[in-house]
């Protein structure tokens, strides 16, 4: 998918592939703001997440690697955001940007004594990490304010002009999504993109090549840490009230199974992936004490039909079409 | 002045002397061949010279440059650039996209030129792609360029793991075994291209147990056997040498050559 761009030997079929998706989510988008407030909520967490696991696909997509420990950058995101608006009077962008160069710095701070060391350093030093910023959630009361959690954390705004409606929040978030995903495509499409990919497919065979691993892996975690952040900053805004079990290990598993499921390491996979799993609870609830099962039946079969994700079943596509073309 | 030389180097794994003080130098545009036995420390020789890992003792010293000790990436991007006995593919890429890595280090740019996409950028990414294309026409894999580097027969893979080398513009390149687990017809193929590279100006160091092809295409030989190098010489020196057929279980391989 990524890679077929590159290669430019269909032009027609790169235009149907990034274009269906988009199409597509400005449908479910468009469904969306004619629907209940309800639903306009459970679109908007999936946009949210549809960010989180953009970012945290260049890490554990593009570049291979685990992180365990992602969730505390949508904490120092999502608290930063919430403390410096509600406390300070920040205006909101501001403070999204502010907390993005926070947790890029967290990042480095934690990235940058792991990623030399091989074996699993990392996903612990994730692992710990995740579990610290929870921690400071729940504890340091005087800045998180503990379990009673950050309210009144004002809309995300634009210049003073506040999206204050539900339905203008989803077309902001619909928006920066479809950015976080563009973005993506346009640095994996690149040297720096390609020296990511070198990584998860061979390490030596990359450093053989002049790849710098220790390097390209801890850009690509402050990417996704900046991804993160963004997430739980804008999770804030949109729902008004945060509290540490919303940036705790639910949201790191759930971001996993949103990733396996859409397809880890291709363009529109973390985002199919994050509106399936946000949306199908929501579908299934009218089985009631049946919805569990159901649930996990779907994700089972899913993962057996199309284990690469279901971004991956382009693939398919792209196959049986490029070996007629070798016919022709 | 010698491109690589090599001076007493010696690699130890605990007890075990995998190369022990060994030492030969390589001209700039000279094919050498590294032959030896199943476990005599050519590929320590080849981790040791590309940076995998240090040697215990002894030194390296790339065009006039002390690179011992480097790391593999730095050893690369100096211009000193090696395959592996087991094929290595980004597997999960396709052929192009597999040779476009390659030429990471003779491009530039990082996240900023990415995204915001400069003229030179553009150029830069129109070039690699084409060189990507040439380069497969070169050893022959044009017509594989989109498929997934893992569904390419075994032989292919192998040169597919050349022209992503190629890509990187190496001014030394180290061959391990490229020829391992080739049919006759690859093999012929693979010393055709390997001739070619050499013949347009790159200094190539090859491991082979392939006597017919070492014979071939190989200026010079150095020959190792238990970790130290028991001769080196031109092809028909190393066939009359009585340590090598000695080296060789009676000399039925060299005989065959
Ligand atoms: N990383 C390592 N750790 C411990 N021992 C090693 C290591 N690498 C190689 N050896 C040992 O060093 C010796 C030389 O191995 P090497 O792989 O260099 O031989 P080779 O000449 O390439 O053999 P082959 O023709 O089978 O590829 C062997 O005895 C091997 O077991
Ligand atoms: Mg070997």
């Amino acid at each position: 998918m990524t890679s077929h761009v590159t290669t430019s030997i269909e032009p027609s079929g790169i235009r149907w592939q990034s274009i269906l998706p988009i199409v597509a989510v400005l449908a479910l988008a468009g469904l969306g703001l004619v629907s209940s407030d309800y639903i306009v909520t459970v679109l908007g967490f999936a946009f949210i997440y549809a960010i989180f696991c953009t970012g945290l696909n260049f890490f554990m997509g593009y570049t291979g690697q685990a992180s365990f420990g992602q969730s505390a950058f949508a904490a120092i995101g999502g608290y930063g955001s919430a403390i410096l608006c509600t406390d300070y009077g920040w205006e909101p962008l501001l403070a999204l940007l502010a907390t993005m160069v926070l947790s890029g710095i967290a990042a480095v701070l934690v990235g940058y004594p792991t990623l030399r060391l091989r074996g699993h350093y990392l996903a612990m030093a994730t692992f710990a990490l995740g579990l610290i910023v929870y921690e400071i959630t729940i504890e340091w009361t005087a800045l998180t304010q503990g379990y009673m959690g950050y309210s009144g954390i004002p809309p995300l705004g634009i210049a003073g002009f506040a999206l204050d409606t539900l339905k203008h929040q989803l077309v902001a978030l619909v928006v920066l999504s479809l950015i976080g995903v563009g973005i993506a495509a346009r640095l994996r499409q690149s040297r720096f993109g390609r020296a990511l990919a070198s990584i998860a497919g061979s390490e030596s065979a990359a450093q053989a090549l002049g790849v710098d691993i220790a390097r390209y892996k801890l850009i690509a975690f402050v990417i996704a840490a900046l991804y993160a952040s963004a997430a739980g900053s804008l999770f804030a805004h949109f729902v008004g009230f945060i509290s540490p079990e919303i940036y705790g290990t639910t949201m790191v598993i759930q971001s996993f199974a949103m990733l396996y499921l859409g397809g880890i390491g291709t363009m529109w996979g973390p985002m199919i992936g994050a509106i399936i799993v946000s949306i199908l609870p929501e579908a299934l609830r009218g089985l009631k004490e049946m919805q569990d099962i159901a649930y996990t039946a779907v994700l089972i079969f899913i993962l057996i039909f199309a284990p690469r994700g279901l971004a991956g079943l382009s693939v398919l596509f792209r196959r049986a079409h490029g070996r007629v073309q070798e016919k022709a | 002045m010698a491109l690589l030389s090599v001076r007493e180097e010696t690699m130890r794994f605990g007890g075990l002397f995998a190369n022990q003080s060994i030492s030969f130098d390589v001209q700039e545009g000279e094919l050498l061949a590294v032959i030896g036995p199943n476990g005599a420390g050519k590929t320590t020789l080849f981790n040791v010279i590309s940076g995998f890992f240090p040697p215990t003792s002894g030194s390296i010293h790339f065009d006039g440059e002390d690179i011992t000790g480097k790391s593999s990436h730095d050893v690369a991007s100096a211009g000193l650039v090696r395959t592996y006995q087991l094929v290595q593919l980004f597997k999960q890429l396709t052929v192009a996209e597999n040779v476009e890595i390659g030429s990471h280090r003779v491009t530039r740019g990082g996240v900023f030129s990415a995204l915001f996409r400069p003229e030179w950028m553009r150029e830069q990414e129109k070039s690699v792609a084409q060189g990507a294309r040439d380069l497969l026409r070169f050893v022959g894999l044009e017509h594989q360029a989109d498929m997934m580097a893992d569904t390419l027969p075994y032989g292919r893979q192998r040169l597919l793991e050349v022209a992503r080398a190629l890509a990187a513009k190496p001014r030394l390149l180290l061959l391990d075994e490229p020829a391992a687990g080739l049919n006759t017809q690859e093999t012929d193929a693979l010393a055709e291209v390997i001739t070619r590279i050499h013949g347009t100006g790159t200094t190539v160091i090859l491991i082979e147990h392939d006597m017919s092809l070492v014979m071939k295409i190989a200026q010079r030989i150095v020959v190792l056997d238990f970790g130290k190098k028991i001769a080196e010489g031109t092809p028909d020196e190393i066939k009359a040498h009585p340590d090598v057929i000695a080296a060789y279980l009676g000399g039925t391989e060299m005989a065959d050559a």
